[in-house]
């Protein structure tokens, strides 16, 4: 009977692992349907773009131990990349997120060689200075960026097809949230995967049985860094418009506080950590101007009676009672 | 020439400002190994409180003095409502916390205080005083004194006094300061109202020159922490000298340099600086986790 | 699958407003997004109680058309992609009938391609000229921009003589914006501009810049920023002994920024929308009764001036009501094409006259120079 309770569904070797996978597709496709209209549907696409960066920023946190306060900088990379390429240079959208997605990702990997030996919060204070560093170029270059009141960006087109409108786009982005869980729950059974786990718990013990630790987290880093950069490119293409502020300090916070809310090491609690608080703002928007004051209320309460985060704290509880 | 010590006073009087706001990281940091993201409103709300004290009629040093009083209160009570029952967490997870804790204290403030500006009475008056042909205020002068003798009777605590030296043992080895009889939670929580009450003593002091509001503690708290890692965190003597590096370093950015990019120069010299000196100046910090 | 289960219910449960019957006899929803906390909370607080006060007046004189007001009101936070996210809420899940929002430029941009997409009338208390310059068929907005800002300035400098400027501009939105017009307009006016220093909008010290600026020595220096950098812009100025004219942006005219500045305000100069000044305007003024009614009915509610930000959201709506009358039905193509045909309406800015090429409908005269004298700030002789 144990076998189809909940939390063994979610342990990355049990044989019912795919149920989640199933439920998520069944969900993701049944959306659409009953989605009572396209504000819905926006409110779905912003959830699936941030699930997809936690996810690849969550192998980063929770599997290699490497906070990273910058990854808001990638997500702004990517965006503006994306807009600057298209509206001043008239590049094809897709061409322009490859480049884009490429060059991020040689930055990231760069980075991560010079940062990544650097320990915990020095860690967090380098990438920190680096999203900063990106929101202020972004704000002042206002010849291409149009400054902190943004820029327009055109429609996004694949082979002539053009994507416009929250129904089309929001299959894009469940298909992208699709991918990213099933790529991370590979990543994390692999080999490579239980060695990013042994990462977190000690990277010590992690070299001393052969792992090349830095190898790892440089790649990974840079992998998350990608992740990041293409789903701000699309966002903008989606959006039509964007300004500084997705780059900025606050974003890459938040995306933090999803990984860690969600679950450190948990690709599901980064689906569910993402989606939550991606929800909460627009839950409390009537509250107004208690919105500050609930989120950090429900921050603190979910960190003391969650102290886990979410998926794994629960996964504990029930696993622990039925057992 | 004198343009250059127009910009070293400029930079000497934020660079205390931040040096007190380092100093706050540092004290939690060696608590308890956690950046505490809420210091910044520790600072807020040192500034909000006096100036709402000071506009009500309560004559200014008593306002200070409470405002300073309150604010550590308010510490204790995050050290004891949200950082202790969160003790289950990692440290990741507290980081959380106190991004939490900081939304609570700005959310209070927004809902209780209010959204608008406000500017301090200077504590001795606003005209300016030459020097060699440059000016300094009157209260750029109570910041820098002020700094200096938080610093001397900080350097007094943790070098002569029983807690304050309890505080470093714990900081150094946890279990071993357990061991010989600390109450290492009780360091914890005294880490947390000493370091707000600092916190608030550098938002009252800068609120005369910069005003205040209930959101200049995420500004005022980044270039905190920043000036903590450049001198290695934990270090008393790093947070001093990171603090004062970092005033010069804009003052001269801006007045040689660019304005517009003054601010990205203390992040590009974080990055540098760990690149070169991975602990920071002074750090000694605690050794490679295993 | 339970907890999906529930991730789904609580994203139904986010209707709170959405389903309501839209009858047409039901009531005329206005849509708002405004910074009512965050940076820029100081725009749009003064402009959600005025919007509050108003729609509450027009109720109680029986509403528009027989048909009740209702807002519906979000926070954007200062953030233009939230402004993108509630305005599409607005649109398809609340059924609003227009738009008014948001304070930054930035924020209306990110909502324009939305409402042009979704044929909803925006109307945006805003300053950026690129709000309406190219015109959007759907998009109005009712401050002056800051391109007439500057035009009076430098209007007002030329009068005194003065041709070596220095400008101080904030890296914020309005900075940038208003120092590209400051600089396009200069030469107009024959004014050279002999210095050009920026500042971030959380900075507590420009004695950096201004010690720059005194070395270039211009004759008079004007600062575009807002508060509370601006007001400390001020305090420096005097501590760095700079003694020509100080101008400032209309972004500062408020009572907030003579507090927070003190003393070394006494003689700044600045445009002003007419509302800032309405205690020193002749009852003569095209603006007085309208201006009159306005302060009048702010200050017996809240007990303070409002602010020329709070003005601006009401011009919104005072030009929405106008249109649905004139168009006799909430149709939001009607209302578009009777905003259009907006003649000679009276604001509190100014006399406004739309067309299918200005979507604006005002000039640089609408500002009003304005000066601290005693603490307050009062009309430049």
């Amino acid at each position: 009977m144990t076998s189809l309770s909940f939390p063994n569904l979610l342990e990355p070797r049990s044989p019912m692992r795919f149920v989640p996978l199933a439920i998520l597709v069944a969900v993701l496709a049944t959306l659409p349907f009953v989605l009572p209209n396209v504000w819905y549907f926006d409110v779905a696409i912003r959830i699936a773009a941030n699930i997809t960066v936690v996810i690849a920023l969550n192998l980063l946190i929770g599997h290699c131990g490497q906070i990273s306060l910058g990854h808001a900088g990638f997500f702004g990379l990517g965006a503006y990349g994306s807009a600057i390429l298209t509206s001043l240079y008239a590049w094809p959208p897709m061409l322009a997120l490859a480049a884009t997605a490429i060059v991020v990702g040689l930055l990231a990997w760069l980075v991560a060689v010079a940062i990544l030996r650097l320990q915990g919060h020095y860690l967090a204070m380098a990438t920190l200075g680096l999203g900063i560093i990106v929101s202020i170029v972004l704000t002042n270059e206002s010849a291409f960026t149009g400054g902190p009141d943004g820029m327009s960006v055109p429609d996004f087109a694949v082979f002539g097809l053009r994507i416009a409108g929250e129904k089309a786009w929001y299959w894009v982005f469940a298909g992208l949230v699709v991918a990213a869980v099933v790529f991370a729950t590979n990543i994390v059974e692999s080999p490579a995967g239980r060695a990013l786990r042994a990462l977190h718990g000690s990277e010590i013990a992690a070299r001393v049985v052969g792992i090349d630790t830095a190898s790892f987290k440089t790649r990974v880093f840079a992998l998350s860094a990608v992740v990041a950069a293409v789903m701000g490119s699309l966002s903008a293409h989606y959006m039509g418009f964007i300004t500084p502020g997705v780059a900025g300090f606050s974003k890459s916070v938040e995306l933090v506080t999803m990984v860690v809310v969600g679950g450190l090491a948990s690709v599901w609690g980064s689906v569910f950590g993402a989606a939550l608080l991606t929800l909460l703002p627009d839950v409390l928007a009537h509250l107004e101007g208690w919105e500050t004051l609930a989120f950090g209320m429900i921050l603190v309460a979910t960190m003391i009676f969650l102290p886990r985060g979410i998926v794994p704290s629960l996964v504990a509880f029930f696993t622990k009672k039925e057992g | 020439m004198f343009q250059f010590l127009q910009l070293f006073f400029t930079g000497l009087t934020i660079g205390s400002s931040y040096a007190l706001a380092a100093l706050g990281f540092s004290i939690i940091y060696n608590a308890s190994g956690v950046i505490n993201f809420a210091q910044g409103e520790f600072i807020m709300l040192g500034g909000m409180i006096a100036a709402f004290l000071s506009l009500a009629g309560v004559p200014l040093p008593v306002a200070v003095i409470a405002a300073v009083v309150l604010v550590g209160l308010v510490g204790l009570l995050v050290e004891k409502l949200a950082i202790e029952p969160a003790g289950k967490t990692d440290a990741t997870g507290i980081v959380i916390v106190t991004i939490g804790v900081s939304m609570i204290l700005r959310g209070l403030v927004e809902v209780t205080l209010d959204k608008k500006n406000h500017a301090l009475p200077a504590f001795s008056g606003t005209t300016p005083i030459s020097v060699l042909g440059a000016t300094i205020l009157p209260q750029s002068l109570w910041v820098m004194a002020t700094t200096a003798v938080v610093v001397i009777a900080l350097a007094v605590f943790f070098g002569r006094t029983r807690w304050g030296k309890g505080m470093l043992a714990t900081a150094h080895n946890r279990i071993a300061a357990q061991l010989v009889g600390i109450d290492t939670k009780r360091v914890l929580l005294a880490s947390f109202g000493l370091s707000a009450a600092l916190g608030a003593t550098g938002g009252i002091l800068l609120a005369p020159i910069a005003t205040t509001s209930y959101d200049v503690g995420i500004m005022l708290g980044l270039k905190g922490v920043v000036a903590a890692t450049l001198g290695g965190l934990g270090s008393g003597v790093g947070a001093v000298a990171g603090g004062v590096l970092l005033g010069l370093v804009e003052a001269f950015t801006a007045g040689y340099v660019s304005s517009a990019y003054k601010d990205a120069v203390p992040f590009v010299l974080v990055l540098v600086i760990l690149v070169v000196r991975p602990r920071g100046l002074f750090g000694l910090g605690p050794a490679t986790r295993v | 699958m339970k907890t999906s289960l529930a991730g789904l219910a609580l994203a139904l449960a986010l209707t709170t407003t959405g389903s309501a019957t839209l009858a047409a006899d039901g009531p005329i929803r206005i849509g708002t997004v405004l910074s009512v906390t965050g940076p820029l909370a100081y725009l749009g607080d003064p402009a959600a109680k005025t919007l509050d006060l108003w729609v509450d007046r027009l109720n109680a004189a029986g509403g528009v058309l027989g048909r009740k007001l209702e807002l519906v009101s979000y926070d954007d936070v200062g953030e233009a992609s939230k402004a993108n996210g509630l305005v599409k809420r607005l649109i398809d899940n609340d059924h609003v009938d227009v738009v008014i929002g948001s304070h930054s430029t930035g924020a209306t941009m990110a909502m324009v391609p939305v409402v042009e997409n979704a044929h909803m009338p925006l109307i945006s208390p805003a300053g950026g000229a690129i709000i309406i310059d190219p015109v959007k068929k759907w998009v109005f907005k009712t401050p002056p921009t800051d391109r007439m800002a500057a035009e009076r300035v430098y209007g007002h400098m030329k009068a005194k003589g003065i041709t070596k400027v220095a400008l101080l501009c904030e890296t914020s939105g309005f900075g940038q914006s208003a120092r590209k017009e400051a600089q396009a307009v200069a030469a107009g006016f024959g004014v050279s501009i002999v210095a050009d220093e920026a500042f971030a909008p959380k900075d507590t010290d420009m004695v950096a810049q201004l010690t720059k600026i005194r070395d270039a020595a211009p004759q008079a220096v004007f600062v575009l920023g807002t508060n509370p950098a601006a007001a400390i812009v001020t305090k420096n100025y005097r501590q760095v002994g700079l003694t020509q004219p100080l101008y400032q942006a209309h972004s500062v005219t408020s009572q907030e920024y003579v507090d927070l500045a003190g003393a070394a305000a006494e003689g700044v100069v600045a445009p002003a929308l007419p509302v800032v000044v309405f205690d020193d305007l002749p009852s003569s003024d095209p603006q007085y009764p309208r201006l009159a009614d306005y302060v009048g009915a702010y200050r017996a509610k809240f007990g303070q001036d409002p602010a020329a930000y709070g003005a601006s959201a009401l011009d919104a709506l005072l030009l929405y009501v106008d249109a649905v009358g004139r168009a006799g039905t909430t149709d939001r193509t009607a209302v578009r094409d009777a905003l259009e045909k907006t003649s000679g309406f009276v604001t509190t800015a100014s006399m406004v006259s739309l067309s299918a090429t200005d979507h604006l409908g005002l000039k640089a005269d609408t500002f009003r120079m304005i000066e601290v004298r005693g603490g307050k700030w009062h009309l430049a002789p």
